[in-house]
């Protein structure tokens, strides 16, 4: 870091660069806060004159992955859920395979073993709405009570004052950043460096796909709940309805946005990484999983296959929910609170 | 021998002046091979450690900040250089150099704003987004898209030159000996900044002491080859550009962050604890890069930069924290010079300070008087503990030495007419414009103006 802060030709990539010359001394809740604002796009690593094989080793893509991973870890509520970051891959494959297991059993249970494989019109045969309902509400108010004690525990750690003293300009420029992947442009335009010494784009594709599919899913879902509460009609809907209309285009990007994000994985410099416990792809996982089992669904409708396409359905749900609370989903607001703070400090 | 073959244009170097020369030979429709000494981590010679170029412009849009016009450009050049310099060849330098920018840009290079601490640089020089390294590999993917052919790690290169004529040449890589032949060849491969035998050769065994900024590649056998087949040479062989650096740097590619800023406001000694020129004669951008050869003149090539509290926090942070002491006595035992000697100093030094109003972004006039080396600026007494000591070592840059060029980047022979088909670019010529002294960002101008006339001449003559 103080090569870094001697160098400086990395002051045009990101955010982080004119952060850290802003900072007077390194201290760990320094290094939580930078972390946090590296988008790990790898131009800086690319770019680097003193990177292996030069004897000063600099890599401050891996440096700070390893660092985020910790700070994910340190501010988990409740603490005895660390382990779920430490083993992220293990932790998202065994609550997938519980989530599933319960399911199924639930379905059997109110359906009958014999009835699982019969052909199907209707979901609530299988799974009532009250019970489905119930078990997710109680997931959401879990979640977010884990947001809250996670991420103020963050807040406090990079020494943001008061949320109410901030101004509001700072949020709004830390919201425009998060939301069009400023830190992923290169401070040229031409993307990221996550694949080797060619900027590309597409990393940065992606994930506008995957977080706009994940709005238009949850939008669908909060549509499906005001067409059943609000004007009393319950699902199925058709296929011009609010809910089908929102949650397929979802879906559809979603799908596509993951697979892509899987390739960039795949292509993903090794340099660049310093730990891969699963911690990193469990989200992208979970969501293309999610969103391959729900299209599945109207199509399976009236199929033997309805019952259990249904379960394995809700079990990846029930896993999305607890990777909201305890997995890669709060990554995004560990960076958007590394933003918020960034903007503060600039307005200062 | 295992392998012979044939190309329009050979480039040698594979650094800013040598890519150019190769792109702008294969985009003129030459076959191209680039020889590169060092492994592909490492590539791209000085340019790697660089940061931005001096570019010719009569408007300040973007990235430049206002214009910088010929005339003001020329003077600076001869103002440096004491008039040392080929008055065509710098003319030709800066009205060519006003296309660099545009000429990046469009093989994929990105500038920025002026890095933050880069005095006064915005309006005069523009900085690649991402430093030299960014460069490098921009250049070196559109190298590639061409087809230009690239080998790294090509060592022992031995020129065939018959007359004035290149003929082809032979190179060894990972044990086997390589020929190819080619109708031109563009020289681009550096000083001998590099090799302190040959630097002993000028400077003596202080030589030994130097640290080399840049690339461990740059030893000069290139340039040797081409003097010792009768091409003119340029530049004192006697000259380098040598800054002062941190003392605890590494002995190669240290590069930018080995820089050591607090010169001028304390005070340097050397290991007698005495002083030995006035650290605040100007400007430290504009006085750097006298220092080194201040520090290689004393003993054991090694001086103190001295500086109290007062000035924690005034110059760019380095990579390794100062020696520090709450006592001067105790200081100079860890810097390893008598006490009493550099107390001695540091008394007759406060004692000389005129009171002035100290502002280190102004010659602000604060001096000393009636000692027999006077700070003329930013003297305030010493005298605030904590205690700071940076050891410096003169760091090598570059060297002046090169072979004369004419207009169209082509080697001239003792007699002064050129060569038909040997062509050099970059640092290998640059002495021709500078001969001595230096400008911020000229080495990286000369490489971008002279590897488009040297790839343009190189790949006109081969077809």
């Amino acid at each position: 870091m103080t090569i870094c802060n001697a160098c400086r030709y990395c002051e045009g990539h990101c955010a982080v660069f004119p952060a850290m010359e802003r900072q007077t001394e390194f201290t760990q809740n320094n290094i939580e806060f930078l972390s946090n604002l590296c988008h790990q796009c790898g131009a800086c690593y690319q770019h680097c004159q003193y990177a292996d094989p030069h004897e000063f080793n600099v890599n401050v893509p891996a440096v700070f992955e390893q660092a985020r991973l910790e700070s994910y870890t340190q501010f988990l509520w409740p603490a005895f859920m660390q382990p779920a970051v430490l083993n992220g891959g293990k932790f998202m494959a065994t609550s997938l395979l519980i989530s599933i297991s319960l399911f199924l059993l639930a379905v059997a249970g109110q359906a009958g073993v014999s009835e699982i494989l019969a052909p199907q019109l209707s979901f609530y045969n299988l799974m009532p709405h009250s019970v489905m309902a119930s078990i997710f509400s109680f997931s959401a108010v879990v979640v977010v009570i884990s947001w809250w004690m996670t991420l103020r525990g963050y807040w406090h750690s990079i020494s943001l004052p008061s949320p109410w003293s901030i101004g509001m300009a700072s949020y709004s420029a830390a919201i425009a950043s998060a939301l069009t992947l400023k830190n992923l442009d290169g401070g040229h335009g031409d993307g990221c460096y996550e694949s080797g010494e060619s900027p590309s784009l597409w990393k940065r594709r992606y994930h506008h796909l995957v977080l706009i599919g994940f709005f238009l899913c949850f939008s669908a879902t909060l549509a499906g709940t005001f067409y059943h509460y609000g004007l009393n009609i319950p699902a199925p809907y058709n296929w011009l309805t609010l809910p089908k209309i929102l949650g397929v285009t979802g879906g559809i990007m979603l799908l596509v946005g993951c697979a892509g994000l899987f390739r960039v994985k795949q292509t993903t410099d090794q340099r660049l990484v310093s730990t891969d416990n699963g911690y990193g792809m469990s989200l992208t996982v979970l969501l293309f999983l999610t969103s391959l089992t729900g299209l599945g669904l109207p199509i399976a409708k009236g199929t033997g296959a309805l019952g259990l396409l249904l379960a394995v359905h809700l079990g990846c749900v029930l896993a999305l929910f607890l990777n909201f609370a305890w997995g890669k989903f709060t990554h995004g607001f560990f960076r958007l609170i590394a933003l918020v703070a960034d903007e503060h400090q600039k307005s200062q | 021998m295992t392998s012979i073959a044939h190309f329009d244009v050979i480039v040698l170097g594979g650094g800013q002046a040598g890519l150019t020369a190769a792109i702008t030979a294969a985009e003129n429709g030459a076959t191209v091979c680039i020889l590169e000494i060092a492994p592909r981590a490492l590539r791209g010679g000085n340019t790697r450690h660089t940061r931005n170029l001096r570019p010719m412009h009569e408007s300040g849009a973007f990235p430049m900040e206002g214009a910088y016009g010929f005339d003001e450009y020329l003077d600076d050049l001869l103002r440096v250089t004491d008039g040392d310099t080929d008055h065509a060849l710098a003319e030709l330098t800066i009205r060519e150099s006003e296309h660099s920018i545009a000429w990046l840009q469009g093989h994929g290079v990105a500038f920025q704003p002026p890095l933050s601490g880069t005095l006064h640089l915005g309006r005069t020089n523009a900085f690649f987004l991402g430093g030299g390294k960014a460069l490098v590999n921009s250049l070196y993917r559109v190298a590639a898209n061409l087809g230009v052919h690239t080998i790294y790690e090509a060592t022992g290169i031995a020129l065939n030159i018959s007359g004035d004529r290149f003929i082809d040449l032979t190179y060894q890589q990972v044990n086997n000996t390589h020929c190819i032949s080619g109708h031109s060849l563009v020289a681009a491969a550096g000083g001998f900044e590099a090799n302190l035998d040959w630097l002993e050769e000028a400077w003596g065994p202080a030589a030994r002491n130097f640290l080399v900024r840049g690339t461990p590649y740059n030893k000069g056998n290139i340039l040797r080859q081409l003097l010792d087949a009768k091409f003119k040479q340029v530049g004192d062989p006697g000259q380098c550009h040598a800054v002062a650096i941190d003392g605890r740097a590494p002995a190669y590619d240290g590069g930018i962050v080995s820089r050591v800023d607090s010169v001028p406001l304390g005070i340097v000694v050397n290991n007698e604890g005495k002083r030995f020129f006035d650290e605040g004669e100007d400007f430290w951008p504009k006085r750097y890069a006298i220092w080194g050869r201040l520090i290689a003149a004393q003993a054991d090539q090694i001086g103190y930069a001295i500086t109290d509290a007062k000035a924690d926090g005034l110059f760019m942070p380095t990579v390794l924290p100062p020696l520090k002491s709450t006592t001067i006595d105790d200081l100079a035992r860890q810097i390893n010079i008598p006490a009493d000697s550099l107390l001695k100093t540091i008394d007759q030094f406060n004692a000389a300070t005129v009171s002035g109003s100290f502002d280190h972004q102004a010659l602000d006039g604060c001096r000393t008087e009636g000692l027999p080396i006077n700070k003329s600026h930013w003297a305030r007494q010493i005298d605030t503990p904590p205690y700071s000591a940076y050891p410096l070592r003169p760091g090598i840059t570059f060297t002046y030495l090169g072979v004369a060029v004419d207009d169209r980047a082509r080697v001239l022979v003792e007699r002064g007419n050129p060569s038909e088909n040997i062509f050099a670019a970059g640092e290998m010529m640059a002495g021709n414009i500078l001969g001595r002294g230096y400008l911020a960002g000229i080495g990286m101008t000369i490489g971008s103006v002279f590897g488009r006339i040297a790839g343009r001449e190189a790949a006109r003559h081969a077809s």
